[in-house]
């Protein structure tokens, strides 16, 4: 709720003013233990000042515990209300339903129950809360789910001493202790070098368009951006049939990793170009001008002034382009292929990849199989979880100066998660 | 476009490095504008200004907002076509030499006039001694000692001892006013002939506008200083000549007084000076 999150910033000040009285009385405090000599030769013991007392603050508009009774209480009469009709009166049956008229009537409730106690207005506003914070509570609930869900299957079953060592050539059916002798080793590989190769082709191309499109601005553009954006739109299976149609159909490429890393390219090219962009965009315009009135030419100021500006903004734009391929399925299935032995040269034959590892294994019919590819899903969302946060690091790892002139830094990552807005702002310019 | 050819060239002035050789500090330069107009996207904006910078000295652009000032001082180092859009006529000699003439090129004409914005800039991602090296790393000149050039700079922009101990922090670690002077040292550093300021006061407090004006007092011997300002105070205190610009409704800025500045202040010829000066408009 909004109350929660305003009532840290609000004492802060008075806070402040606190801990700095306290510090300031503190040796003044123990001053009267080294002091006693003095006493005994007959001097006046000096008087220990009072610590300054500051009146409790409060916070006029903090959310009550009448208003939590009202929550409290409209929640558990709906409960009540709602099981009533809807197991006893109507004998209808269902969990998702019973819980949809449980909040629909706890929504009602609320309303009912603020209007009466406190005001009408008060209660509309008061539903309105609750719907944006239920609806908040439910995304947070749903990545907790997915999050926990693989855990919950994965780590029970996971052999540690073979999963990072193993492929899955040794894989008998028959075999009780089969998830001992297989392992994703090869998924790991294929994925780590498929990405690296993606990175090391497309990132250039991206942080370059993205220079074309803000800073030379030059013929075209405009076709250009649009063209970017149709383009990170475009289905990632689309980006797989496309490298299979021109590179593996007319065998200028085999089935190989490389092939599954110009597919990632094709995906990765337009969402890093667009989150450069975006960052380039907030380098203030007046550090260019600044460049140029020094007499620097164009590259100058773009290579010595405006990159290293928005170079973690990069670096993040980088890493979230990562973790945007890493997990892609659809574009490896007809260019990597999929293997299910170790293959560390990514331009010769078929290799593994993790999505792979999941999507052909977690349909198999034996148990060993899925548990694997559950495995395989714990070990992506944890490469993915580790990018982000090295992310998140790069994106604070800021000189203090800099928060001078990029304000809004802390918003940036909370600007790349939600990426609706930057498309209506990017088409509106 | 009339371009000008000035008389006495020192040298060829089709030659790029026409005034390249002769840039040294103490050697400040003088701007002579001739029929300068501009036009933003085809809207004529500033009309035929014919004005002279006298070298050595302090001169002060003055005048209501919209009425062409910055864009005229932009102009005078070549940041004016930057602006998508934009357009000009008119002759502009640095030292005799048109530096909208055949072959000069835009970023060697910058290097000898430089420029100093409204808003402090200091580049963020470089620490305050990099900022004052940067124009020269710009141009790829390496000064026979950065050390030296750093202190030289910074004291004159009357920054060097706030900073001496701290020249590995971030530009934007310093306060507002210290940022411009910053951007000061920053600018004279690459030893032009010329500074323009652009408004350098307008979002600094009392004391660092003092401070700024102090420095731009004490540089004026070695380079030729134009300022734009809103303060009329300012202009009375630092410059030695002013130029008054006045837009009027639905027509494009025009210099309607130039002159020595306690002749602008005091004893101006046309009415509406007197007017702006004494506070009656704008």
């Amino acid at each position: 709720m909004t109350p929660d999150g305003t009532t840290q910033t609000a004492p802060k000040g008075v806070l402040v003013t606190t801990t700095s009285a306290s510090t300031q009385s503190a040796p003044l405090r123990d001053q009267p233990a080294v002091v006693p000599p003095a006493t005994a030769e007959g001097m006046l013991p000096p008087t220990p000042p009072r610590p300054r007392r500051l009146p409790t603050p409060i916070r006029p508009s903090a959310f009550g515990a009448q208003d939590v009774a009202i929550l409290v209480g409209a929640a558990l009469s709906a409960l009540c209300l709602v099981w009533i009709v809807f197991y006893q009166l109507t004998s209808l049956s269902g969990g998702l339903g019973f819980l949809i008229c449980w909040y629909l009537a706890f929504l009602g409730l609320t309303w009912f129950g603020t209007a009466q106690i406190i005001e009408r207005q008060v209660a509309t506003d008061r539903v309105v809360a609750v719907v944006v914070v239920s609806a908040a509570l439910l995304v947070v609930g749903i990545v907790i789910f997915i999050v926990g869900w693989v855990t919950y299957k994965a780590v029970p079953t996971i052999h540690w001493g073979s999963l990072f060592t193993k492929d899955q050539k040794n894989f008998e059916v028959a075999d009780p202790n089969a998830l001992a002798h297989v392992g994703i080793l090869h998924a790991i590989i294929g994925t780590i070098e498929q990405v690296l190769i993606a990175v090391a082709i497309g990132v250039p191309f991206a942080i370059a368009t993205a220079i074309y499109l803000n800073e030379v601005r030059g013929f075209g553009s405009r076709t250009v951006r649009t063209v970017v954006t149709a383009m990170s739109g475009t289905p990632s299976v689309v980006a797989g049939i496309f490298i299979y149609s021109m590179l593996i159909l007319t065998h200028v490429l085999n089935y190989s990793g490389f092939a599954a890393s110009l597919a990632l390219v094709v995906i990765l090219l337009p969402s890093v170009t667009r989150v450069v962009e975006e960052v380039l965009r907030v380098v203030p315009s007046g550090l260019r001008e600044a460049s140029q009135a020094l007499g620097a030419p164009e590259w100058r100021t773009v290579w010595s002034v405006v990159l290293p500006t928005a170079r973690s903004g990069v670096v993040t734009a980088v890493l979230l382009g990562i973790a945007r391929i890493v997990g892609e399925t659809a574009p490896l299935l007809f260019t990597a292929f999929g293997s299910q032995v170790k293959n560390w040269n990514p331009f010769l034959h078929d290799q593994g990849a993790l999505p792979l590892v999941i999507w052909s294994d977690v349909r198999q019919a034996q148990p060993v199989l899925i548990d694997l590819a559950f495995q395989a899903a714990f070990v992506l969302m944890a490469l993915v979880l580790i990018l982000f946060v090295l992310a998140r690091i790069f994106s604070r790892a800021k000189g203090k100066g800099r928060a001078k002139t990029r304000p809004d830094e802390d918003d940036f990552l909370a600007r790349v998660f939600i990426p609706i807005p930057i498309e209506e702002r990017e088409e509106s310019t | 476009m009339t371009t000008t050819l000035p008389p006495a060239a020192p040298m060829d002035p089709g030659h790029p490095a026409a005034y390249a050789g002769t840039s040294t500090l103490g050697d400040p330069g003088q701007i002579d504008a001739e029929g300068v107009c501009a036009w933003f996207s085809g809207r004529l904006v500033l009309e035929t200004v014919n004005l002279t910078m006298e070298k050595s000295k302090v001169t002060a652009l003055i005048g209501p907002s919209g009425c062409g000032k910055s864009t005229f001082l932009r102009i005078l180092n070549r940041m004016h076509e930057v602006v998508p859009g934009a357009q000009l006529a008119g002759s502009v000699r640095l030292d005799g030499v048109d530096i909208y003439g055949p072959g000069q090129r835009a970023m060697e004409t910058r290097r000898h006039i430089g420029m100093v914005f409204q808003k402090p800039n200091p580049f963020p991602a470089m620490t305050i001694a990099e900022n004052v090296l940067a124009g020269l790393k710009f141009s790829r000149i390496s000064p026979a000692s950065k050390d030296d050039l750093i202190e030289e700079s910074l004291s004159k922009a009357g920054l060097w001892n706030e900073v001496k101990d701290r020249l590995g922090e971030l530009g934007g670690a310093l306060s507002g006013g210290q940022q411009q002077r910053l951007c000061i040292a920053r600018s004279l550093a690459v030893k032009p002939r010329v500074l323009l300021m652009d408004e350098p006061c307008s979002a600094l407090d009392p004391t660092s506008t003092l401070r700024i004006e102090q420095t731009i007092k004490e540089i004026a011997d070695e380079v030729t200083v134009v300022i734009v300002t809103h303060n009329m105070q300012q202009a009375q205190r630092v410059s030695d000549y002013c130029a008054f610009f006045l837009a009027e409704e639905n027509q494009p800025g025009r210099v309607i007084e130039a002159g020595r500045t306690e002749m602008i202040f005091g004893e101006p010829t046309d009415q509406r000076t007197f007017d702006y000066v004494n506070g009656q408009f704008g």
